[in-house]
């Protein structure tokens, strides 16, 4: 592993961003008008009655929490992207990049989005609509890490079908994060859902936090079930992580044999 | 000293075999010519070397079985198929490939390759902004940051106007002789390649048809020049095959 090779992909990254604001800019507009619009619908719904908890901390929390997985998983996309349309992954991996050092690049320059992102939803939603981030403690680490690991798994997992399926098959991964949140119960309980979806946003780590999250700002979590989706949320995203990285090398390697990776083009 | 030892190397798909047992050998401060019609295997030929295509058969040993690693620190390569990145800036982008192929003094090798290649006044102008001659330098200059052993240019100066073609082949031949690195060109430019190469190779459908020295190849095979020979290859490879 050579820390300069992992540099090498982050700064590319970093570079096109400070190259053109705009792309900056198209990123964080998206999120201002999620905030404002969740934080107006989340006062309304506050005014209509009484409730144990206060929407804004909730929804706005929530959303906020989500669009931090989601700039993850599409940050490492859009790196991957880059490269594909620039016609420079030839010149990537016939250096001595590795590929894991190629993924772990790509993940920090996600970190550096997905981290802008939610430090500017926390702002606008704190200023506009007294949302206060720390309200949760220190227990929002652990939750955070969980949603960063699978967003991470996501970013992954898509990569990997672009790589196998070309670049058309980008359009997978922009609805991902939309369809997984109506199972993860960000916005609701999971107990809203049919039974049968139930089982199954119990496959996905974010599902965990949001549930815990949820219990804590109503006051009703116990500390044990916390920690009980802890440590079923954070192995539920090592696992996803281990097997889309696993899938992103096997592809990867298939490419070598069948020639894709020497002919990969943005056009095709 | 061989720079480049290809024994028997094939690339077999299911429908079409790109390249069926070829060897040769690039020795140190050599530029060979690989020549063929389109689909020859030529460019498939440069991926097996570069790492980016598994063969199917044979072996490619690059300075006496150096490790893998170590190796690609060693290999520069420049193709009319990649590019660097446009959106980014000409020492923006040598940046990053100084930093993949971890090229000591990072800042003093680019300062003289801008000087070098003429690029000074181009730093920080985006990539995507150059002119084809302009880029093909700062490829060139991207090929030859980390000082390679073995160059694989595949149709360096195709587009190019005849003038900075001629620049390039210029700095690619001192280049050599300064550093002695071994050369892999490619090229449809046949007064090109018989200035350029001193050895060349012509692939057809996959197979070395012919190898020899550039200027005595044609007369051997009956033909005026090495283009009416190209195109007997290209036309005509079993009339050629003896």
């Amino acid at each position: 592993m050579n820390l300069k090779r992992i540099y090498a992909v982050f700064v590319r990254q970093l570079y096109l961003l400070g190259n053109n604001p705009t792309r900056i800019a198209g990123n964080f507009v998206w999120l201002t008008i999620a905030i404002i619009q969740w934080g107006f619908i989340s006062k309304y719904l506050g005014s209509l009655g009484k409730a144990n908890f206060n929407f804004i901390t909730v929804i706005l929390g929530a959303l906020i929490l989500w669009e931090f997985l989601t700039r993850i998983q599409q940050g490492i996309m859009m790196a991957f992207l880059e490269d594909i349309w620039s016609n420079n992954l030839i010149n990537f991996f016939a250096s001595p990049l590795r590929i894991s050092e190629y993924t772990i690049g790509m993940v920090s320059s996600s970190i550096v989005t997905g981290l802008l992102g939610f430090l500017i939803m926390s702002v606008i939603a704190g200023l506009g609509f007294g949302y206060d981030i720390f309200i949760i403690g220190l227990s929002m680490i652990p939750f955070v890490t969980i949603l960063f690991l699978f967003g991470m798994a996501l970013g992954i997992f898509i990569c990997a079908m672009i790589f196998q399926l070309g670049p058309t098959a980008e359009w997978l991964g922009w609805p991902i994060p939309m369809i997984l949140s109506l199972i993860s119960g960000v916005y609701y309980p999971i107990d809203t859902l049919p039974d049968f979806l139930k089982l199954i946003a119990g496959l996905f780590p974010p599902a965990y936090v949001f549930e815990s999250l949820r219990a804590q700002l109503e006051l009703v979590a116990t500390m044990q079930m916390v920690l009980d989706n802890l440590a079923v949320g954070l192995a539920l995203a090592l696992f996803y992580l281990f097997l889309s990285y696993r899938l992103f090398l096997m592809v990867y390697r298939h490419s070598l044999r069948s020639g894709k990776l020497a002919r990969f083009n943005a056009s095709i | 000293m061989v720079i480049l030892d290809v024994k028997n190397v094939s690339k077999i798909y299911p429908k079409v075999a790109a390249v069926q047992d070829i060897s040769f050998t690039v020795k140190e401060g050599e530029i060979l010519g690989l020549l063929g019609p389109n689909g020859a295997g030529k460019t498939t030929t440069i991926c097996m070397i570069l790492g980016i295509l598994e063969p199917s058969g044979g072996s490619i040993e690059i300075m006496n079985g150096m490790n893998a690693d170590e190796v690609r620190r060693k290999i520069g390569f420049s193709a009319v198929y990649t590019h660097v990145p446009a959106n980014l800036s000409v020492l923006q982008n040598l940046k990053i490939f100084g930093l993949l192929y971890d090229v000591p003094d990072l800042q003093g090798k680019i300062e003289s390759l801008l000087e070098e290649f003429d690029l000074t006044k181009f730093g920080k102008t985006k990539t995507g902004l150059l002119s084809s001659g302009e880029l093909a330098r700062l490829n060139l200059a991207k090929a030859l940051i980390n000082e390679p052993k073995l160059l694989l240019l595949d149709e360096p100066t195709a587009s190019l106007d005849p003038s900075v073609a001629k620049d390039v082949r210029e700095k690619i031949r001192n280049y050599t002789k300064r550093t002695g690195a071994a050369v892999v060109w490619t090229s449809h430019n046949m007064n090109e390649i018989e200035k350029m190469c001193s050895r060349v190779l012509f692939l057809s459908r996959g197979r070395i048809l012919l190898a020899g020295d550039p200027k005595t190849l044609p007369g051997q095979n009956g033909k005026n020049d090495l283009e009416e020979l190209f195109i007997a290859v290209a036309r005509e490879p079993l009339s050629i095959n003896h």
